[in-house]
């Protein structure tokens, strides 16, 4: 056993307090005839358990900090959206729109596609001051900016990754490469889950692909892999192998269970094994969640006004989730992740801690129409815009908003230039922008941050930040911080290594400024 | 009493509850205090070292400093490490609190009596000698137990468990599968010591022995069917993997199994095999995403084989060393880039191809190209037949084009051009890089428009036609072509306007050779075994009055011989747009036909044939440098290096620049003190549940101490000294006692020893995913025991596969793929097979030193909705279905079919009342009865489906009992 208080042998699940007030719960309510002997048995066990709180509520262990935020909603947009066109104004580069770019600008970069010299591009939107904030938004956000106000938008976002898989890794694992916890991981690890129905660490995916860094990203790399997020799909079971088989209902299931426990309650007196009596409890949670869950993903409970706020269609499965190339189906009234979005709620209203949306279709270089700044970054912002502007204003009308950290953005940014490997020219559904690492946007909403804030700036062309840095390290010290896990202290002995989040050296810093 | 020896042992090794009065032990209880806490500043790694001050060996810390000596010993208080632990002076306590280290009074009281004692230092207990303690390993099992302070006679070992539990622990230990009813039976009747030996020969030369063992390798050498990162496209390793099997069944020492993987290809004559088996370091990932720098993902590769050789012979994280200089182990950073450079040396550069690569043809493959080859090269050579009475009539004919009369012809290259009465120029003699033929001929009096060049096949080494020069690419490039006119002694230049080619290679136009760049040119390539003609406009005729001498200059600058063999020139005087380029004669287009059709099926043969990607070590003239990465960025190249084995771990072989063989050869040194160790503890590991040091991935200054020291010496010097025998060593454990005991136990035992670390009774565990699996499908009769081959695809969820750019399905197998062994299952990186994530297992993207179980409500849903165990419900029901009598007997004999043991009318009250009510319930809805047997795919016979329905309920619960998906 470790020696540090906060490296919590696996049995702190991410499935509820399954090895402590839970088994008893479940022998109580499950209706099952075991033997008295038995049940002390399982009783006197749990007063034992060496990990164990006593029986009463929660087994959260003491967090290092006090918590801001309970739960997180990560909301991914894989590919990486323009911050040129949506947050990160810049009247200058209409003044050099379609000249030569800087030599600065070049020297001594790696691009993924650029070559050679490329033009500047002039921000493809208009822009306007938006809330009492005043933040600068552009005209594809006309729902964001009514809530403008409860965002902190961070312009100086800056990654050391340009290509998408290892920079989605290193955002969502703290490395680039594979093997490493992802950040739900980390948090349900860390913190538990809150409800015993439900995995703690959820993951919805939009937009017809799977992003492009796989499931690595909600992995749980060194850690056990209890801790890996559970994908929920809106289309066949919500969890894999979650519906029973035709021709066994409930109660035939119940039957199937009721009698599987009593075998193995007689196993477990032979073999006086714990895991036995855990399997016990696993089976059961696994008939609980088989209500739970599509109970909880169930839209069609949520009343009209609310689908409205969201721009949700309850059963709506678009054809671009199973296209061979979605973007060429791409339709802004598509409300797969309106949905998501209203999922998300759901799910962390009952307890989820880690909820993370994937949105795949972000990657504008403009090599064609279907990945273009000018006609597929609308598209995608109509998907989007109302559905977080719901989110957030739902969030906070149910006094969720508070504990919630909602956090939005892309792998890296784009470039200032026009992509100009595919076509020299300026055309109509070839405007596109390369990948660019050195500054782009990100914001955080609720969970203790300071809405109606524009933190960092970046240089006149947006190329570089010139106030306020925040390193994809510092942003996940914050998040850490905001759980009440002391990003620096945090940690998994794993190869003789204390592993953390935020790697092995100091750098990563919580962003103090922006906390509320 | 306990002999004195073995208390000494006692002191050596394993943490144990320790007694008040016991002695510190510096390097199990004090040195990873220091380790982890004082090391990082005052350690190894001289770039963070602070004050100059190093903690971190027994001269270091009785070196006398200005403020006092860091340890004196028996002194605590006049110990400077001491003093400036307990200070209260905040500028002057360690660690100090920016380090975000805290020693706890437990620990800092552990140093206090370190010093006290005497503070006398000794090295890390993994890197001392491996030296094989006296007695049997039941000995020392004994000897540990003996040694717990836990209520007298407690804890010893247990008896041995039932025989029918023996042979289905043995047989799933060895081969990975339940033993079939007539093993349990045979043992049963028959227990003896000898029947027991017998049974273990018999399961270790099973083959399915080497698929079982071969998915431990699998994981530590991250092998996957596909390449990983965004396109996770497929790769063919499969071959590799069957070379493993092979390997572990033939039971190759573990000398020979780490040379020929990691340097199979440097050996003299390498074999087939030999080659193959270095795919093991090709199992790194590559990257395909668009955009990407493959250097930056070649470095990524050769840092992942650096890092994955380190850990899995010598259970050591190198990782750190990328960046900086080790903090706790002996590793510094110039230490990672010497060793790096030995793997640097390789091909492989993250290229979409992933070559270099090995072809395994079968023979029934090469006997068919050979077959192939030969039908090719016949009807090549009626095709060469036929284009040349085409071009001799053309020759004799009055065609459009009139052969230049050339006299002579000489090369810059030192070539041979020769005339042939036939007009042809032949080339023979020296073969240079590049060439530069100069041709003298005479044009009589006229008007001329263009020049043609006809390009003739010879015959090449190989027997085939090829244009070119180079057996090995018998293409050319003409970079450029003129022609001058001597007038008046002076030559002039004749300028073209246009071109025209019968066929040119991608890339490489016609137009080029008169391009004036001698960079570009044409080229034929992939149909340069065939006669070409190109034809070349003249801007302005040329009108001659008289003869007149002009010279023909073909410039050939590509390199790699890349040179025309034999040709033709021709002139013409018609309009440019008369001279259409030849039609073939019909005989030509029929061979054409023909050809091309032999080709084609040789090329899709050729798709057919696996090519695996392996090592090939660069020619000396192309080695690459290689640097140290400034904080591990290959961006930031620092001081070059030459290859080097870090010292500090057994001897260092004594050559100058060591190789990947080298490398090999020192991992499994009889004097490596690591390596045994590593590999004893893991495979005790795979058989216990659990290593002797649990940590079984870190054997470094901050890995966990090993429960049974003593043990673990004894089983790596056994493996050692038995030649490493990966069979030899199962054996020696598998006949202790230790091995054989019972695992079930009483509440005092368990409290005594929770989790079973002292060995005080058998191990007790949930099977490792395939063979969860493996075992449902083997009890219900559908397991196929096919071996080796591409991997399969059983049924998994619709719509798993989604990744980006990646076009690829998985398509459910019919038939006996359905129902291969776990290990043949395709595994794609990013969404590796559902079923055995949720059991723990790996997606291959890096090495994984072991898998920790974990028990969820996924697994359980995967055991009782998977369609796979749905089948094996239904398979087991079928085999149920053939019993007779009452049903009481009939649920004992189904459920012993799983569990392998008599079953008690006791033990299945509770299945004879499932029976009865699902029995119940689908007489009722017979659609649902229905339905299930459909999904299970059981063809009842003549039972009638309500009957079947309910034993397909009954054997999925039988399937589900903690019982059978445990190992006991």
């Amino acid at each position: 056993m470790s020696r540090n208080p906060l490296s919590f042998p696996p049995s702190n699940s991410p499935w509820g307090h399954l090895l402590s007030a839970n088994r008893r719960q479940f022998l109580a309510r499950g209706g099952l005839s075991l033997g008295a002997v038995a049940l002390q048995q399982l009783l006197a066990d749990d007063a034992r358990g060496e990990a164990e709180p006593s029986a009463a509520g929660s087994r959260a262990p003491i967090p290092m900090l006090p918590a801001r935020a309970k739960r997180v909603i990560y909301l991914h947009m894989a590919g990486s959206p323009s911050q040129l066109d949506l947050f990160d104004y810049k009247p200058d580069l209409d003044r050099l729109h379609l000249q030569d770019a800087p030599a600065a600008f070049l020297e001594g970069k790696r691009f993924a596609f650029i070559k050679g010299v490329p033009k500047v591009l002039a921000p493809q939107f208009r822009f306007s001051r938006q809330g009492e904030s005043g933040q600068w938004l552009s005209e594809l956000w006309p729902h964001l900016s009514r809530v403008v106000d409860k965002l902190c938008i961070i312009r100086t976002v800056h990654t050391d990754q340009f290509n998408h898989a290892p920079a989605q890794l290193f955002v969502h694992t703290g490395s680039p490469r594979l093997g490493n916890a992802s950040l739900g991981a980390w948090a349900t690890y860390g913190l538990g889950s809150e409800n015993q129905n439900l995995p703690g660490f959820v993951v919805l995916l939009s937009g017809g692909k799977t992003p492009d860094g796989g499931k690595s990203l909600w992995g749980s790399g060194f850690l056990p892999s209890v801790y890996q997020g559970v994908q929920c799909r809106t289309a066949g079971d919500p969890v894999l192998y979650l519906g029973n088989p035709g021709g066994i209902d409930r109660s035939l299931r119940r039957e199937m269970l009721d009698t599987l426990a009593r075998m193995n309650t007689v196993e477990f007196e032979r073999s006086r094994d714990p895991e036995t009596l855990t399997r016990i409890s696993q089976y059961e949670l696994a008939y609980r969640m088989q209500l739970a869950v599509p109970e909880v993903m169930n839209l069609a409970q949520e009343p009209e006004h609310i689908l409205k706020l969201y721009g949700a269609q309850p059963g709506f499965v678009s054809p671009a989730e199973s296209a061979d190339d979605p973007r060429v189906l791409y339709k802004g009234d598509d409300p797969t992740f309106a949905n998501n979005c209203l999922l998300a709620r759901r799910l962390i209203e009952n307890g989820v801690r880690f909820v993370q949306l994937y949105d795949w279709g972000w990657d504008h270089h403009g090599s064609s129409p279907g990945e273009s700044i000018d006609e597929t970054l609308p598209i995608k912002c109509q998907q989007i815009d109302r559905a977080i502007s719901g989110l957030l204003t739902d969030l906070e009308q149910r006094g969720l908003l508070e504990e919630t950290l909602v956090i939005w953005g892309g792998e890296f940014g784009r470039t200032p230039m026009l992509q100009n490997n595919v076509r020299s020219d300026f055309k109509k559904g070839f405007v596109g922008r390369d990948h660019h690492p050195f500054a782009y946007t990100m914001w955080l909403a609720g969970g203790g941050i300071r809405g109606g804030l524009a933190f960092g700036q970046t240089d006149e062309f947006g190329y570089y930040p010139v106030a306020n840095p925040v390193s994809i390290r510092d942003l996940q010290a914050t998040l850490l911080h905001q759980l009440g896990l002391d990003p620096h202290r945090f940690h998994y002995r794993y190869q003789g290594l204390d592993q953390r989040l935020i790697g092995p050296t100091d750098e990563g810093r919580v962003v103090n400024e922006i906390l509320a | 009493m306990k002999p004195h020896v073995l208390v000494l042992l006692g002191i050596l090794f394993g943490p144990r509850p320790v007694a008040a009065a016991e002695r510190v032990e510096f390097a199990r209880d004090v040195l990873p205090i220091l380790s982890a806490n004082c090391f990082p500043c005052h350690g190894p790694d001289e770039h963070d070292r602070q004050a100059g001050l190093r903690l971190d060996g027994p001269k270091s810390i009785a070196q006398a400093r200005k403020s006092g000596v860091p340890v004196v010993p028996a002194k605590p208080e006049e110990s400077l490490i001491w003093q400036r632990i307990v200070t209260q002076d905040p500028d002057m306590v360690m660690p100090p609190p920016s380090s975000n280290k805290l020693l706890k009074p437990a620990q800092i009281e552990l140093i206090r009596q370190w010093i006290a004692q005497g503070g006398e230092w000794q090295r890390h207990w993994a890197f001392e000698p491996v030296r094989r303690p006296p007695g049997t390993l039941d000995d020392l099992v004994r000897q540990d137990l003996a040694g717990l302070p836990s209520p007298d006679g407690v804890l010893a070992l247990r008896p041995r468990a039932r025989p029918e539990t023996l042979v289905r622990r043995l047989s799933l230990d060895l081969t990975g599968l339940p033993p079939s009813l007539e093993e349990v039976e045979a043992f049963a009747a028959n227990p003896s010591d000898q029947a027991w030996e017998e049974l273990v020969d018999h399961l270790l030369s099973r083959p399915q022995f080497g698929e079982h063992w071969a998915r431990m390798w699998l994981d530590l050498a991250r092998h996957a069917d596909t390449k990983g990162y965004e396109k996770d496209l497929g790769r063919t390793v499969w071959p590799w993997r069957d070379w493993v099997v092979r390997a572990l069944n033939a039971d190759v020492s573990l000398g020979e199994f780490t040379e020929r993987q990691l340097a199979g290809d440097l050996r003299e004559t390498p074999s087939s095999d030999d080659l193959l088996a270095t795919a093991f370091h090709r199992n790194t990932m590559s990257n395909d995403e668009g955009g990407t720098d493959d250097e930056e993902f070649r470095v990524a590769a050769v840092k992942d084989r650096v890092d994955t050789t380190v850990q899995v012979w010598m259970g050591l994280t190198m990782g750190c060393s990328k960046c900086h200089s080790h903090k706790y182990d002996p590793i510094s950073h110039a230490d990672y880039y010497r060793f790096y450079a030995i793997f640097n040396q390789t091909e492989d550069a993250d290229r979409f191809d992933d070559n270099p690569r090995l072809e395994l043809p079968t023979p029934e493959q090469q006997q068919r190209r050979q077959e192939l080859q030969g039908q090719l090269e016949l009807r090549q050579k009626d095709l060469n037949e036929a284009r040349h009475r085409q071009a001799e009539s053309e020759l004799q004919g009055t065609g459009p084009w009139k052969p230049i009369a050339v006299n002579s012809g000489r090369s810059e290259g030192e070539a041979l051009l020769t005339v042939g009465t036939d007009r042809a120029i032949a080339v023979s003699g020296q073969r240079p890089e590049k060439d530069v033929y100069i041709l003298e001929g005479t044009l009589g009096a006229g008007r001329y428009t263009a020049l043609r060049i006809q390009t003739l096949p010879i015959q090449q080494p190989d027997g085939q036609p090829g244009l070119g020069r180079n057996p090995a690419d018998p293409n050319f490039v003409l970079s450029e072509l003129n022609l001058d006119v001597v007038i008046n002694g002076d030559l002039r230049r004749l300028s073209w306007r246009e071109s025209r080619a019968d066929f040119s290679q991608q890339g490489w136009p016609v137009a080029a050779a008169i391009d004036e760049d001698l960079k570009t040119g044409w080229a034929v390539s992939p149909r340069s075994r065939e006669s070409h003609v190109a034809q070349f406009e003249l801007k302005t005729p040329l009108v001659l009055e008289s003869d007149t001498p002009v010279r023909i200059t073909l410039s050939q600058q590509y390199g790699n011989s890349l040179l025309l063999a034999k040709f033709r020139l021709w002139t013409s005087d018609l309009a440019w747009g008369d001279l259409t380029l030849p039609s073939p004669s019909q005989e030509v287009e029929q061979a054409q036909k023909s050809v091309t059709e032999a080709q084609q099926q040789l090329q899709q043969l050729a798709g057919e044939i696996p090519q695996v990607p392996v090592l090939k070590e660069l020619p000396p003239n192309r080695r690459r440098i290689t640097r140290i990465h400034n904080r591990g960025n290959f961006l930031d190249p620092g001081d070059e290096v030459q290859p080097a084995i870090p010292s500090g771990f057994g001897p260092v072989p004594a050559v100058e620049r060591p190789t990947r063989a080298d490398v090999a050869r020192w991992l499994v040194n009889a004097e490596n003190p690591l390596t045994p160790r590593v590999w004893a503890n893991r495979i005790w590991a795979r058989l216990h549940g659990m290593g002797l040091v649990e940590t079984e991935e870190d054997f470094g200054a901050l890995g966990s101490w090993p429960v049974n020291g003593a043990l673990l010496d004894w089983l790596a010097a056994e493996y050692r000294d038995q030649g490493w025998s990966l069979k030899k060593l199962l054996k020696a454990i598998v006949l202790s006692e230790a091995y054989r005991q019972e695992s079930e136990t009483n509440e005092t035992l368990r409290q005594a020893d929770p989790q079973n670390r002292w060995l005080s009774r058998g191990a007790r565990y949930r099977l490792p995913a395939e063979v969860v699996r493996d075992q449902a499908l083997a009890v219900a009769g559908l397991l196929s025991l096919k071996q080796g081959g591409a991997p399969v695809m059983p049924p998994q969820p619709a719509g798993l596969w989604r990744s980006t750019y990646n076009g690829r399905s998985w398509i459910d197998a019919e038939g006996e793929d359905r129902y291969r062994r776990g290990l043949y299952t395709y595994l794609k990186r990013t969404t590796p097979y559902p079923s055995f994530l949720m059991f723990d297992g790996g997606s291959g993207e890096v090495c994984q030193i072991r898998r920790l179980r974990t028990n969820t409500p996924l697994q359980a849903l995967v055991t009782l909705n998977d369609p796979v165990y749905l089948e094996a419900a239904g398979g087991l029901a079928k085999r149920a279905l053939n019993s007779a009598g009452p049903l009481e007997q009939r649920l004992r004999d189904a459920m012993r079919l799983a569990v392998l043991r008599a079953v008690s009318a006791d033990e299945v009250a509770p299945l004879v009342q499932l029976q009865m009510r699902a029995l119940a319930r689908f007489k009722e809805a017979p659609a649902e009865a229905e339905a299930l047997v459909k999904a299970a795919r059981l063809q009842p016979g003549a039972t009638p489906t309500p009957e079947a329905a309910a034993w397909i309920v009954i054997s999925s619960a039988i399937l589900n009992l903690d019982e059978f998906l445990t190992r006991n």
